[in-house]
């Protein structure tokens, strides 16, 4: 067995469905193998279908693996844990609850011997960091879809997790509602020194959050293909980023593993990445904090 | 038109009211109109007459009578409405509240099991589309007593419902629901109570407001078979009096409080209601 050093440590991992007709096993993946160093923020990229959520889930403990490995900080993932945050692709916000309810819920689960103003002071903190405090009354179904996902965000932060996984979060978002949530994303990890684990179909977004993104080919038999580190140094600055050619080098080494892999298939593949990349802020607001704000207004 | 638009339902509501009430009103026109005819009519009705149809002015001014005086208690031929009502109330809220009490927990944890959902599935399906009152005769030869036969009936009608419903509003509990529990690492237990009861209490409500409408039908049949107190009994005595006109406050009031439980109902199924985001 090869050395646990990561933080998160994936190694040989495989995941097989039993075919509904009694046929052939389905193979989603086998032979993966990754790690992610504590305070890493790695996103994975691929087609749809390939197995991303699957390996995310059996991260997160929800799913089991077929063959193969998974340890967060050198301990063995057998189940869901709370150590492990997760942020979910619809959000899965209970919907009977309250925004800031809704982060209680978990606050409690994670300090059960807190009084009650202890859990509400630390919701409210996190209900605050992502921009809801005056929203936090509200039912998820008065939200909006950047709302919720920021709850979502919220709640998953709110339980100080060693490792946040997070599945295509911004997926539903419009352009600028995910710009911000993106900003709001990096502050706070950067804050917290937050590990984490995201999947996203989005190649700005990878190469704009991630510190390395790990490239999967298409299934059946997929594997991690390739793992590219960025090598753009932080704090990023969206509209300079935009001017430095690592930036577009990075850019089209993914997109072009992308369309490379897709290979005249059927099912056309949900890229969220534009033949031209995002588009240059008007120069008023052409530094990350003031795009930022400038998104914050052009949402109400 | 100037009123405000509120007010435009309730208008028209009496209206109809009206109009219906004047037309009955006129069809049933007779030449006889004495001041002192329920007295009298109570004596000799069947007797000399063919009896008729009550007029709705006769009808409003018994139910007047009937609720001036309504709990009166004059030998076992002779309560008032409003004790009847009582009476089957409260056999039907005793009859309803332990097949709640039974049908919740045991729908529970059918739902929470697809194995015990299909092994228990044929069962319901036999038992649920019995008439309630097809129980009778065996509830009266095993339990031997009328009123506690008329509870059991109304306790089999009721529970199927809620059974049904709770069963599938557990089973069809959003997965994702279901991993926030499973990440957040809560005892089945707490799942059970803080996750899956609220996600499942529109639908299991539902069930319930099925079920208090059913029992409400029941009791009355109910009672009109084993007879001795209650609305049905009630319903069917003034029938053997061939009083109509208290047949037909009776026959309203069972409607009043039918839609005064399903409105009860209606207000807890608002209250855990929730909006899917
Ligand atoms: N319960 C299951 N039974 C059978 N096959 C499954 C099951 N769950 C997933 N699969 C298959 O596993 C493969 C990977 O699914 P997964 O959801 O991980 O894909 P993904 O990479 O997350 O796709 P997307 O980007 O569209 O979300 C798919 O081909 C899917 O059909
Ligand atoms: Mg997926």
């Amino acid at each position: 067995m090869s050395s646990k050093h990561k933080f998160l440590q994936i190694e040989g991992l495989a995941r097989r469905f039993p075919d509904a007709m009694g046929g052939e096993e389905l193979v989603v993946f086998d032979g993966v193998d990754f790690a992610v160093d504590k305070g890493e923020f790695v996103c994975l990229i691929g087609h749809s279908g390939c197995g991303k959520s699957t390996i995310l889930n059996i991260i997160a403990g929800l799913d089991s693996a077929s063959e193969g490995y998974v340890f967060v900080g050198g301990r063995e993932v057998t189940g869901p844990g709370l150590e492990r945050g997760v942020i979910f692709q619809n959000h899965s916000l209970l919907p009977w609850k309250s925004a800031l309810e809704n982060v209680q819920f978990s606050v409690r689960a994670r300090w059960p011997n807190w009084s009650r103003r202890q859990v509400r002071e630390h919701a409210e903190k996190f209900v605050g960091m992502v921009g809801l405090s005056d929203a936090k009354h509200r039912k998820p179904s008065q939200l909006s879809g950047g709302m919720r996902q920021r709850v979502g965000i919220a709640r998953a932060f709110a339980i100080e997790p060693k490792l946040l996984l997070m599945d295509e979060p911004f997926g539903a978002l419009d352009a600028l509602t995910r710009a911000t949530i993106q900003d709001e994303l990096i502050a706070i990890c950067r804050a917290t020194k937050q590990t984490v684990f995201m999947i996203t179909h989005d190649v700005d977004e990878a190469v704009y959050l991630a510190d390395r993104v790990l490239l999967m080919s298409n299934g059946p038999h997929a594997r991690i293909a390739e793992a590219v580190e960025v090598p753009l140094e932080r704090p990023r600055v969206r509209a300079e980023m935009l001017d430095d050619p690592r930036y577009h080098r990075t850019r089209s080494h993914l997109l072009q593993f992308l369309i490379d892999s897709h290979g005249g298939d059927a099912h056309a593949p949900q890229l969220k990445a534009a033949p031209t990349p995002m588009t240059a802020p008007e120069p008023a607001s052409a530094d990350g904090a003031s795009f930022s704000v400038m998104t914050k207004e052009a949402r109400r | 038109m100037r009123l405000p638009r509120k007010l435009h339902a309730p208008l028209l509501s009496v209206a109809i009211l009206a109009i219906v009430s004047a037309v009955w009103e006129g069809a049933t026109q007779t030449s006889r109109d004495d001041g002192v005819r329920s007295e009298y009519e109570m004596l000799v009705a069947g007797a000399d007459e063919t009896a008729r149809l009550p007029r709705p002015s006769e009808i409003a001014a018994l139910g007047l009578e009937m609720l001036s005086d309504p709990v009166y208690d004059r030998g076992p031929n002779d309560k008032g409405i409003g004790l009847q009502l009582v009476y089957s109330l409260g056999r039907v809220g005793l009859g309803y509240i332990v097949a709640v009490l039974v049908a919740v927990p045991i729908g529970f944890l059918i739902g929470m099991s697809p194995l015990m959902l299909s092994a228990f599935n044929p069962f319901i399906q036999v038992l649920k589309p019995i008439s309630p009152l097809a129980w009778m005769p065996l509830a009266l030869f095993v339990i031997k007593d009328s009123v506690w036969s008329s509870v059991f009936v109304i306790f089999i009608c009721s529970v199927w419902p809620i059974l049904i419903n709770t069963a599938f509003g557990v089973s069809s509990v959003r997965k994702d629901f279901i991993n926030v529990s499973r990440t957040l690492e809560l005892s089945r237990l707490r799942t059970a109570l803080f996750v899956i009861l609220p996600a499942a209490a529109p639908t299991i409500l539902t069930g319930m407001r099925i079920s208090i409408g059913i029992a409400w039908l029941v009791i009355v049949a109910a009672e009109m078979l084993v007879g001795g107190t209650g609305v049905g009994y009630f319903v069917w005595n003034e029938w053997n009096n061939l009083d109509l006109a208290s047949v037909v406050v009776s026959i309203l009031m069972i409607g009043v409080v039918g839609m005064g439980l399903d409105f009860l109902l209606a207000q807890a199924q608002r209250a855990v209601a929730f909006e899917d985001a």
